[in-house]
């Protein structure tokens, strides 16, 4: 009753698809928690002006649905001129979404900072930058890592909606294969194991680089 | 069961059987009269679409249009009678001629084995068609044209398994969702190209005409029959005739480039 074969049969375009979901989340997550943790500093300790801006994008993307940000991308910007390939699109709309999460989340670890390291960071005379960059983010780094690695594996999930733009995925790919042969249920069985092997792979990966390069891991 | 009984039953089967035979004999010489009661009562009943732009909808004015609809006066007009339209779906189209409640229906109706053993069809009179569509600035003239462009397909259509099938490998095939986010990725110009029906690419071009999207070349061809009740051939044998002269005439022609803006290409009879 089950044919798998028919599936598995396709796989040059299962494959094709894993890459391009590889390819988009690690494109985006780098980007994205990079421009999380500026956004956080700007929040935390920013200029009034710049928390109002930071405010209004992070309430903005966290309270719409990506699969409108990703439609805004592809299909709204040409109307003011600017084409991005679907491709583009996918990575800059999950980057615009990873960054408001990860605003929220890394800003909750810089919060907890002690009072105390800033002020010892003070009497060191380190600027505020390096204030921020080696005594607050590390260790706010720390404290949130798993919430922010479960965001990431997040936005890796939701990029199954850049199909829609026609970007090749593994979501993409799957519908694809079923639309040829009909064979919904084992062409989405076996897209599920995927994602699911991906998302394990990932977050363990994400939880082996954390403490080693993001942060100490006495920290 | 008692003798008495079946005898009832015998002859309720046969009263029945007559019944129907006598409906049948009536039935066929009024079906032979259709041509001249359309001559007489100087009007014809037509089906035509009106939700299948560009071969039927409805106007601005709330009056139906389309090539569909232009062939029903068309032909109406060659019987020297008034068109009496009736709107027809894709689904009733059939039984409106089984059922006698339209002398012909005009709506894009394709021919095929099935259709055939419950009516009766006339010569085609129009193309419908899956094509590739794009701006007049790029040329395409045969699938080899198509490498290194961008085309939107409707993922698993039958217009994406025809674009497969001749594609060449460097053509970047975009397939999306569904008919409107494949037509909006094309008018956002993220695509050069468009791969569609016919019917879809018309209302595109109508709504779009700064786009300057035209036809370029061919996917699939079905062409359109007008139907006709089973038994019709006075009245099949003159549509035949109108269509011939139409054809020689340039009329058909005229008609696809109005309203599909393409040939008609070649006709089957």
């Amino acid at each position: 009753m089950f044919d798998f074969v028919a599936i598995l049969g396709q796989w040059p375009l299962l494959l094709h698809g894993v890459m391009w979901t590889v390819i988009l989340t690690v494109a985006s997550a780098p980007v994205g928690v990079a421009a999380g943790a500026a956004f956080a500093w700007v929040r935390a300790d920013g200029p009034p002006w710049g928390k109002a801006i930071v405010a209004t994008y992070v309430e903005l993307i966290r309270n719409t649905p990506f699969i409108v940000q990703l439609f805004f991308l592809f299909f709204g910007l040409p109307a003011a001129g600017i084409k991005l390939s679907p491709e583009a699109s996918s990575i800059l709309a999950m980057v615009i979404n990873l960054g408001a999460y990860a605003t929220e989340i890394i800003r909750a670890g810089i919060e907890a900072t002690p009072r105390g390291q800033l002020e010892a960071a003070s009497s060191l005379a380190l600027t505020r930058l390096q204030t921020f960059l080696h005594v607050v983010l590390p260790p706010a780094f720390a404290k949130v890592w798993p919430a922010l690695v479960s965001q990431i594996v997040i936005v890796m999930l939701g990029s199954a909606v850049c199909g829609q733009i026609s970007t090749e995925e593994l979501s993409f790919e799957a519908n694809l294969i079923q639309s040829r042969n009909f064979r919904a249920f084992e062409s989405f069985v076996v897209a599920t194991a995927i994602y699911l092997a991906l998302s394990i792979a990932l977050r363990r990966l994400l939880n082996w680089l954390g403490p080693r390069f993001l942060f100490g891991r006495s920290a | 069961m008692n003798i008495r009984r079946r005898g009832l039953l015998r002859r309720g089967l046969l009263l029945g059987m007559g019944a129907i035979a006598g409906q049948l004999a009536v039935g066929t010489s009024w079906a032979q009269a259709a041509l001249e009661n359309i001559l007489k009562t100087k009007k014809i009943r037509i089906g035509v679409p009106t939700d299948f732009a560009p071969y039927g909808f409805v106007g601005p004015d709330l009056k139906p249009r389309g090539l569909d609809v232009d062939m029903a006066n068309y032909i109406a007009a060659k019987l020297g009678a008034q068109a009496e339209l009736l709107p027809v779906t894709t689904a009733n189209r059939i039984p409106y001629l089984q059922t006698k409640k339209a002398d012909l229906v005009i709506s894009t109706l394709g021919k095929n084995p099935e259709r055939e053993k419950v009516v009766d069809f006339s010569i085609a009179y129009s193309p419908f068609f899956i094509g590739v569509f794009g701006p007049k600035s790029i040329a395409i003239k045969a699938p080899a044209d198509l490498a290194g462009k961008s085309i939107a397909v409707t993922r698993g259509s039958v217009d994406d398994t025809e674009l497969t099938k001749i594609a060449p490998a460097a053509a970047e095939v975009r397939r999306f969702e569904d008919n409107n986010a494949t037509i909006s990725a094309f008018l956002a110009g993220q695509t050069q190209l468009l791969a569609t029906s016919a019917q879809v690419a018309s209302t595109v071009m109508s709504r779009n005409p700064q786009l300057g999207t035209e036809y370029k070349f061919l996917l699939k061809d079905s062409p359109n029959f007008i139907g006709l009740a089973k038994g019709e051939d006075a009245l099949r044998a003159r549509i035949n005739e109108i269509l011939a002269d139409a054809k020689k005439s340039g009329e058909l022609e005229k008609l696809s480039q109005k309203w599909l803006g393409r040939s008609t290409g070649d006709l089957p009879e």
